[in-house]
């Protein structure tokens, strides 16, 4: 393994730390959360700055759009709530008043994917990164770790204009520095490699990194790239990488359909024509269960990844 | 004492306002001219008499009243009311819901039209936007005020509710919604579509001041809305329950919903302009 952890932390509470640095950094920023400050980790930001966190209660349709209203005038809104509420319940709201309207707002929406675990499918998201992607004026991000989540927290908050941050609830490894630099956009290369790339977003990051060391003791020398940033997607990292391996396999906890994998699809397709796997969700709603269980039974493992991997090498 | 308002002065610019709608509606065919003609009275009382506001537009708003329409299809309004204010040049009407304008069928910022601050025209979203940029005018010590117009028929969607709900509980006091309460919606009269029921004690109901004017009568629009203004700063937010006829005053337009998304033909047209006086004259 090249890549060690000492502790699992929440990537939710990443973003609950990033957001109180970045609140103490700038007072144009304010918080706004629909009655989810606790599970947001938003609480440390409350008791910080009161006078800049909005409760909205349970009525995310409004909150996006009183967001929108305080731009005007300055601010820099963070809003808080589950990724299923962040997006599917209030695409309207954001595609007229945010996108459209070219506000600064931080969407941040935690419990994405099927790592939400027991809470079952009403909550399990999947679908959140197409619909948010689809966007004119988006930028979607998905960092891997607790680490990255606090960088990317602080680093949206000096980014203008409209911006999904996407990230989860379970506790998972965090073995990205703790001092780095968030650079939106760009595509961090985490372990180099000859034969094949693996392409990988949010948790799936670390299960890259595991198939990798799996794919290494079989003779087969993957290259790992993390795409924090789906949307703008780094196509430069992508054919860069691609044009030395060959063949790419995508990983992600989300929907086939509309996510990275389709994204790293159409720079390969019109520029650098290659095979490639595409490990998500297949056109289906998670259930409940612990989340490394789900994880298993929908496909997204790190073996699936190596089975990915060893698939599309022989379709070069 | 309180400035004398000069009534006439609104009501001739108010009839100029009102050509304009009728005219650029009819030069595409399409638009929606009745709220339009509805809420003239309204837009003009608001731009010349009521709103302290900024020229050339600023879009922060910082230090200036603000001004959100949520029903965002009647932009023909705002449109020839803002030309009149000074905020681009009253030639720019002729371009309504053509192909590069900045005049959008629906208002908008991507083209950089002064004087939008938000897109609308999905109903529902802009007492949401407006009671934000409230707050963000306390969190600024601003002074200023948050004006928003909505229409009867959007009080359906629940969004709207939400955010009457919110204003109250943060005590937003800077912030004065009017409601175009013309009783009519695309399908018809909203009785019959889907019933308000008695609108102020839902308003009352739901913690905000409740005021009542006469939207097609000019003195009593801006009576109305230096009344609003005097109630904000006192702890609740301020609605005016706007009584207005689409489509006034035109006697071939009013009592009916069917002029809300319909353009006049040329015969109508002309019909129409006989009766409003060209006080500015014509874009």
């Amino acid at each position: 393994m090249k890549f060690s952890f000492t502790e699992k932390k929440d990537t939710r509470s990443g973003f609950g730390d990033g957001l109180l640095e970045a609140g103490k950094q700038d007072e144009r920023i304010v918080a706004l959360c629909a009655d989810l400050t606790g599970s947001l980790k938003m609480g440390a930001f409350q008791n910080e700055f009161p006078e800049r966190f909005y409760q909205t209660g349970i009525a995310e349709a409004n909150m996006m759009g009183l967001a929108a209203g305080m731009t005007i005038g300055g601010k820099i809104p963070f809003t808080g709530t589950f990724a299923n509420f962040s997006t599917g319940r209030v695409y309207d709201q954001i595609r007229q008043s945010i996108a459209y309207s070219g506000k600064n707002v931080k969407i941040c929406a935690s419990h994405a994917g099927l790592t939400l675990g027991e809470d079952g499918a009403t909550h399990q998201i999947l679908e959140d990164v197409g619909m948010m992607k689809m966007l004119p004026h988006m930028t979607v991000i998905n960092p891997c770790d607790y680490n990255q989540t606090k960088a990317a927290t602080l680093a949206i908050a000096k980014h203008e204009g409209p911006v999904y941050l996407r990230f989860g609830r379970p506790k998972w490894p965090v073995f990205t520095p703790e001092d780095q630099t968030f650079e939106i956009g760009k595509a961090i290369k985490m372990i180099e490699g000859s034969d094949v790339t693996i392409f990988a977003t949010g948790h799936m990051v670390w299960y890259a990194i595991e198939a990798e060391a799996k794919l290494e003791e079989m003779g087969i020398n993957a290259e790992v790239i993390n795409i924090h940033t789906i949307k703008p997607i780094d196509r430069e990292a992508i054919i860069e990488s691609v044009k030395k391996t060959g063949c790419a396999v995508t990983a992600e906890e989300h929907q086939i359909n509309g996510g990275l994998g389709e994204s790293v699809a159409s720079v390969l397709s019109r520029e650098l024509p290659a095979p490639l796997e595409i490990i998500g969700v297949n056109d289906s709603f998670g259930e409940s269960g612990k989340p490394e269980e789900l994880l298993a039974k929908y496909g997204l493992s790190p073996e699936a990844i190596v089975e990915a991997a060893q698939k599309v090498i022989k379709r070069k | 004492m309180e400035q004398q308002v000069d009534i006439e002065k609104l009501q001739n610019l108010a009839s100029q306002v009102r050509r304009d709608v009728l005219r650029m509606v009819h030069a595409v065919q399409s638009g929606h001219p009745g709220g339009s003609l509805g809420c003239t009275d309204y837009f003009v009382a608001m731009y010349f008499e009521i709103m302290d506001y900024k020229v050339p537009f600023k879009p922060d708003g910082i230090n200036e009243d603000l001004f959100f329409l949520s029903n965002g299809h009647i932009s023909p309004v705002w449109y020839s009311t803002l030309a009149h204010a000074g905020f681009f040049d009253v030639s720019e009407l002729s371009t309504f819901r053509k192909i590069d304008s900045r005049l959008q069928g629906h208002p908008a910022t991507e083209e950089g039209l002064p004087g939008i601050r938000v897109a609308s025209g999905s109903l529902g979203q802009g007492l949401s936007v407006a009671a934000g940029a409230a707050q963000a005018k306390k969190l600024n010590d601003d002074n200023h005020t948050v004006y928003v117009l909505m229409g009867d028929g959007e009080l359906q969607e629940g969004q709207v509710w939400e955010a009457a709900m919110y204003a109250s509980h943060h005590k937003i006091d800077n912030l004065v919604a009017t409601i175009d309460y013309n009783g009519q919606q695309i399908d018809g009269p909203t009785k019959d579509v889907m019933d308000l029921a008695d609108l102020k004690a839902k308003w009352e109901s739901f913690g905000w001041t409740v005021v009542e004017s006469n939207g097609n009568d000019m003195d009593s629009i801006v009576k109305a809305m230096k009344h609003a203004h005097s109630l904000t700063r006192k702890g609740r937010p301020v609605v005016n329950l706007m009584s207005t006829e689409m489509g006034f005053p035109i006697d071939f337009m009013v009592g009916t919903h069917k002029w809300h998304g319909v353009a006049p033909n040329d015969e109508q047209l002309e019909q129409a302009l006989g009766q409003l006086e060209e006080t500015l004259g014509d874009y």
